[in-house]
């Protein structure tokens, strides 16, 4: 009896654990000690549950250290090897798997319950279903979401015609198939039980489908959501209630990055689900067809840049393709051993993940108070001479702001336009991944500078070095 | 709806908890600053491998002669492994960048 005191309270300190870690993570000087704090509460719940005493086990701890080295190992390779401009679809993976956790274990309950191994009443078997479900839909989801930030599986290999109405049919069919197993019972049988995960998981794949690009942010923090979600459902199939509270403070925390995600983008969660960027009119606005873009040349650029007393950069998704982060960064120390005052504006959904772009200029030691946010960013550009966009698009469309017609309109752009001169350092006229023709590129004030961003920012370096 | 209130009266202690948590959760991480949107979201991700315990306790209650539920338990704790340590170290590692160049 009193170990199981002891298993009581080692639960009740890993669950403040990860609620006070979670909090020291969302400020930045404690950050790294919540992250730490969290993973000793998670240390704490394990041991707790390898050494809790359960009456007639057979414990069988072969097979769970086997899977932890296993586990562990894979984990912490992925996690020392991976390139951090690789961090959005590292943390799909990780986010896919917990998912996929909770689906087994829910699938191991209903296989003995098929058997008359055990029996459940309504109510546990609905909490079975619903942990099946999300955990399902959020494995899918997580490893298309992943397939498409590596950039293996492109938008247009996935998106079917009519894909608002597949999803809301399968959907349909995934809720009715849960009211009949609900309804049967033990009558139902595996075979439905199969079907049942098998249309979860195809609908998770397609429920992820439509949305692609600019919207990667909003479904990774939802899919996030969802697998704390799962960890909190399988915790009341165990009514273990460490998973509970781990699961619902991620649940918690998924679905304020997916709200903040939607604010920056002005869309509501429902629009971005629905209406991908793509399909939604990507000719609407594509009344430029006769305006000519003007050509900077790399000379021209870097004249642009040493020359201004203050220089603003605008990263995007095409920095992490380019892995630029580190050259722009000397690019910028060596504008500041010129004078010039270096600055970067970070849009909220620059990027494929919230936060996409401070991790990048982190790892490149850019100073956090260089990084200014959106609104800080909008009223220093009016002062600002030079504004280089490097691989960033939708979010300095001002399409965004006079276009009605535009997809992305209402949404809060970089006014970039209001500095001096701006020069786009993008790799061909082609517009962004959402599609969108962009008429910042036909701007009075604007240069195209072609090529791919690494190249022409270290081209640049050299240019600034021989001034 | 007889069977809905009876489970209600079974679980009341992890439904408390539950709302509870829900209302916590809010509250202790609705303030984020953007550059710790992507650690947030990872570190999370690391927490939400908590469902390993699930995993455990299967392989642990599974006749050792069920090879069906030892693997199924065992796949189970493969992943969450792999979800736990990799989302700490990952964690760990955006965030040691962020306090490197405090200094």
């Amino acid at each position: 009896m009193l170990i199981d005191t002891y298993i009581n309270l080692s639960y009740l300190v890993g669950a403040v654990a990860f609620v006070w870690g979670l909090r020291l993570l969302s400020s930045p000087d404690t950050a790294r000690k919540g992250n730490i704090l969290a993973g000793i509460g998670m240390g704490i719940a394990i041991v707790a549950t390898l050494v809790a005493p359960l009456t007639g086990a057979d414990n069988n701890y072969l097979w769970i250290f086997g899977g932890f080295v296993i586990g562990g190992f894979a984990g912490w390779i992925a996690a020392k090897k991976i390139q951090m401009t690789a961090m959005p679809q590292m943390v799909s993976v990780f986010n896919g798997l917990g998912g996929a956790c909770a689906t087994v274990l829910a699938m191991a309950e209903l296989i003995k319950y098929y058997d008359g191994m055990m029996q459940m009443s309504l109510g546990q078997l609905s909490i079975v279903l619903v942990t099946l479900l999300i955990g399902a839909v959020s494995f899918t989801g997580s490893m298309l979401a992943f397939g498409k930030l590596d950039g293996f599986i492109k938008d247009k290999h996935v998106i079917l015609p009519g894909h608002t109405i597949v999803n809301l049919v399968l959907l349909i069919a995934v809720l009715v198939l849960a009211v009949i197993l609900i309804v049967q019972g033990q009558t139902a049988g595996i075979v439905m039980a199969v079907i049942f995960l098998v249309l979860a998981l195809i609908y998770g794949f397609s429920f992820v489908a439509p949305i692609g690009g600019a919207d990667m942010p909003v479904v990774i923090s939802l899919l996030n959501s969802f697998t704390g979600l799962s960890a909190a459902a399988a915790g009341l199939i165990y009514g273990n209630q460490i998973m509970l509270v781990g699961g619902i403070l991620v649940g918690a925390a998924g679905t304020i990055l997916t709200v903040l995600m939607c604010e920056a983008m002005n869309r509501s969660l429902m629009n971005v689900i629905i209406g991908g960027f793509g399909s939604a009119g990507a000719s609407s606005s594509a009344t430029d067809g006769d305006q000519v873009a003007k050509v900077a040349t790399i000379t021209d650029a870097s004249i642009q840049m040493f020359y201004a007393n203050s220089v603003m950069f605008v990263p995007g998704y095409g920095l992490a393709v380019a892995q630029a982060q580190k050259v722009l960064k000397e690019l910028d120390d060596l504008l500041e051993n010129n004078g010039v005052d270096v600055k970067y504006a970070i849009h909220p959904v620059a990027g494929r993940m919230p936060g996409h772009m401070n991790v990048l200029l982190a790892e490149a030691d850019v100073p956090y108070p260089k990084l200014l946010d959106l609104d800080d960013a909008n009223a220093a550009l009016k002062d600002t001479d030079t504004v280089v966009i490097v691989g960033a698009n939708d979010v300095v469309n001002p399409a965004a702001l006079d276009d009605p017609g535009s997809p992305i309109y209402g949404m809060p752009v970089l006014e970039v336009w209001n500095a001096k001169n701006v020069i786009v350092l993008k790799r061909s006229m082609s517009p962004g991944y959402a599609g969108i023709q962009n008429p910042l590129f036909f701007h009075d004030k604007n240069r195209m500078l072609f090529g791919d961003a690494k190249d022409s920012i270290q081209q640049l370096v050299q240019e600034v070095k021989d001034m | 709806m007889e069977t809905a209130l009876e489970f209600f009266n079974e679980q009341l202690i992890m439904i408390y908890l539950l709302i509870f948590t829900i209302i916590l959760g809010f509250e202790v991480i609705s303030k984020v600053p953007t550059v710790l949107h992507t650690p947030l979201m990872s570190g999370a991700n690391a927490v939400s491998g908590v469902v390993i315990i699930g995993a455990i306790l299967l392989v642990r209650q599974a006749e050792p002669t069920d090879y069906v539920q030892l693997s199924l338990g065992t796949f189970g704790v493969i992943l969450g492994m792999v979800n736990v340590i990799g989302g700490f170290t990952v964690t760990d590692r955006m965030l040691e960048m962020f306090k490197k160049k405090k200094k």
